[in-house]
């Protein structure tokens, strides 16, 4: 299909193609590539052909009053759907089938898209490649030995596959800006509190935030602008005003001020990316922004707060598997907490287990204000970072990624060297702001590379706009 | 900094981990080597900052997050338990606590 939103209402309106059509052929095209690039968990084929066939009649007249009728789309196997498995890529799930549905998700649904999957991730969105996956690992439809990125992996590659124009992912620390850099595809980050968490199976509370991946920047305006809003059944969901997103797309952004850290473009950057980056840095310019530099001096510390406040609350969060009350249980225990210990050692796997141990430990008696209350500290140093660049700046340039995609196993055994990948993306989950991450090239092996454009709290339509202008550069 | 066998155990003991003898040794190189990577936020002289508490609504407060404390109906017993490895009129089902 590689169409997107508008052009796929174009077929609706003109009469050229009705949902039931659409979908069959996204899902057939779906299966057919399973087996190769492992984007699915769960394929709702029944439900959704059911669904757009009752939409076929009156599709005309529905795409003028819903934003995404008839669009199949895919979320991310973290998000409850009522009824359908929902497994966080873990075996400790079981064959939880939640009697709820995730506000985000739900939202999707009123506006009239039709799910159509759930994709595969990292286990519990915890890792960087869609490795982790106690279904197997998804891979990078541009090259099937290398990975799609992650956590997000399966929405970022079945988009990049052109199955269907939207999926919606989660990004607790790059998870959706990673693997849309890898694939080639639109990655937005939304502000933390902008999109409802209600349904999102909990990583990290205080990090994790809903948003698309799409093919274009107006897709992704399209998106966020469904699934935005204050949400009673999410405290920490703001009840900001909510903009028109795809009305900001002008294109226009003479006098945009455009922040370049140099403290992103240093030690560790692959100089095709650095190459890349900073052609697209010129191509904003060349449209009318100013370009100013901005400093954001402790970078260099961030992937160290990332990783001891996220794994933290992963601990706390993971806590609730136990056996009892929902998924998966260890037989044959003979007291309660024997079954605790035993169905989350074979629940979880590895990449999980080192996380919740991390955590434990940097939480534990002793070490909490050395680790944890440290790592908050720093964490407002962060803050400050970005607050002082915003002064100068509305919109911030970075790589999405220090690299193009990496091979499958290449860092499978070295969780450092992993987490280190994460260091242009995790800022801006500690900090809390927007950002995308927008295709700005391949490299010589002709592999995708993303350029990351990061806003102010709640900024989503300037940052969108700047976003836009670049695509159309 | 390193982390002892034993540190490890206490840790898994924490988290409710039963962990094989070739993850306790792995882990405790792997947890090693991040917490070392980690010590590197000792060069940072915290303080005078104070420890990042949630804005939720970040830099625009104006999240309002209290509600009317009204009960309202909710999943109910049934939908609840559906979902359990093993319930029994209406309870969870789980091996003894006491014991063994």
């Amino acid at each position: 299909m590689n169409s997107s939103i508008a052009e796929l209402h174009k077929l609706y309106a003109a009469g050229d193609a009705k949902p039931s059509g659409v979908c069959r052929e996204a899902l057939d095209r779906i299966e057919k590539d399973n087996e190769r690039l492992n984007a699915y968990i769960t394929i709702n084929r029944e439900s959704a052909l059911k669904m757009a066939a009752g939409m076929d009649a009156d599709i005309q007249a529905a795409i003028k009053q819903r934003p995404l009728a008839g669009v199949p789309v895919a979320i991310k196997d973290n998000m409850c759907l009522a009824g359908v498995r929902t497994t966080c890529a873990s075996r400790v799930l079981g064959d939880y089938a939640p009697p709820y549905t995730a506000t985000a998700v739900k939202k999707l649904e009123e506006a009239g898209a039709i799910i159509i999957g759930k994709t595969n991730l990292d286990e519990f969105a915890m890792g960087s490649s869609t490795e982790n996956s106690a279904f197997g690992p998804a891979r990078n439809p541009v090259n099937a030995e290398l990975t799609p990125g992650g956590s997000s992996g399966g929405s970022a590659v079945t988009v990049a596959a052109g199955h269907i124009p939207v999926a919606l992912g989660s990004d607790t620390g790059g998870s959706i800006r990673q693997p849309a850099s890898f694939c080639g595809v639109v990655g937005l980050k939304p502000t933390y509190g902008r999109v409802s968490r209600y349904g999102l199976v909990a990583f990290a509370s205080s990090l994790d935030q809903i948003g698309p991946l799409t093919t274009n920047v107006a897709d992704a305006a399209r998106a966020l602008q469904v699934i935005s809003g204050r949400d009673r059944h999410d405290s920490t969901s703001s009840n900001a005003p909510v903009p028109d997103y795809l009305g900001a797309l002008s294109g226009d952004i003479k006098g945009l001020r455009v922040g370049v850290p140099p403290e992103c473009f240093g030690e560790g950057l692959d100089p095709e990316v650095k190459e890349k980056v900073e052609a697209g840095i010129r191509k904003l310019a060349d449209r009318g922004a100013e370009i100013v530099e901005v400093h954001l001096p402790h970078t260099k510390y961030a992937i160290a707060v990332y990783y001891v406040i996220a794994t933290a609350e992963a601990s706390s969060n993971l806590a609730r598997y136990d056996g009892v009350r929902y998924g998966f249980r260890a037989e044959e225990s003979r007291t309660l907490s024997e079954m605790y210990r035993k169905t989350r050692d074979e629940g979880f796997g590895a990449e999980v287990k080192r996380r919740i141990m991390l955590g434990t430990f940097v939480l534990s008696s002793g070490y909490y204000d050395a680790y944890y209350e440290k790592a908050q500290r720093v964490r407002s140093m962060l803050a400050g970072d970005f607050a002082e660049a915003f002064k100068r700046c509305d919109v911030i340039v970075t790589p999405t990624a220090p690299t193009p995609a990496f091979k499958i196993g290449e860092k499978s055994n070295d969780p450092l060297a992993m987490y280190l990948g994460d260091i242009y993306t995790v800022t801006i989950n500690l900090t809390g702001v927007p950002a995308i991450s927008v295709p700005c090239g391949s490299s010589k092996a002709g592999l995708p590379i993303g350029l990351q454009l990061i806003g102010n709290h709640f900024d989503e339509a300037r940052l969108l706009n700047a976003a836009y202008a670049f695509e159309q550069s | 900094m390193p982390i002892t066998q034993a540190e490890v155990e206490k840790i898994a003991g924490l988290a409710n981990l039963e962990l094989t003898a070739d993850e306790k040794d792995l882990f405790s190189n792997q947890l090693a080597a991040i917490v070392e990577y980690v010590d590197q936020l000792n060069e940072l002289d915290t303080s005078a900052v104070k420890p990042w508490r949630h804005q939720s609504a970040g830099e625009v407060e104006t999240s309002y997050v209290a509600r009317d404390d009204k009960v309202e109906p909710s999943l109910g017993q049934q939908k609840a338990l559906e979902q359990a490895p093993d319930h029994d009129e209406g309870h969870f089902l789980v091996p003894r606590v006491i014991g063994g």
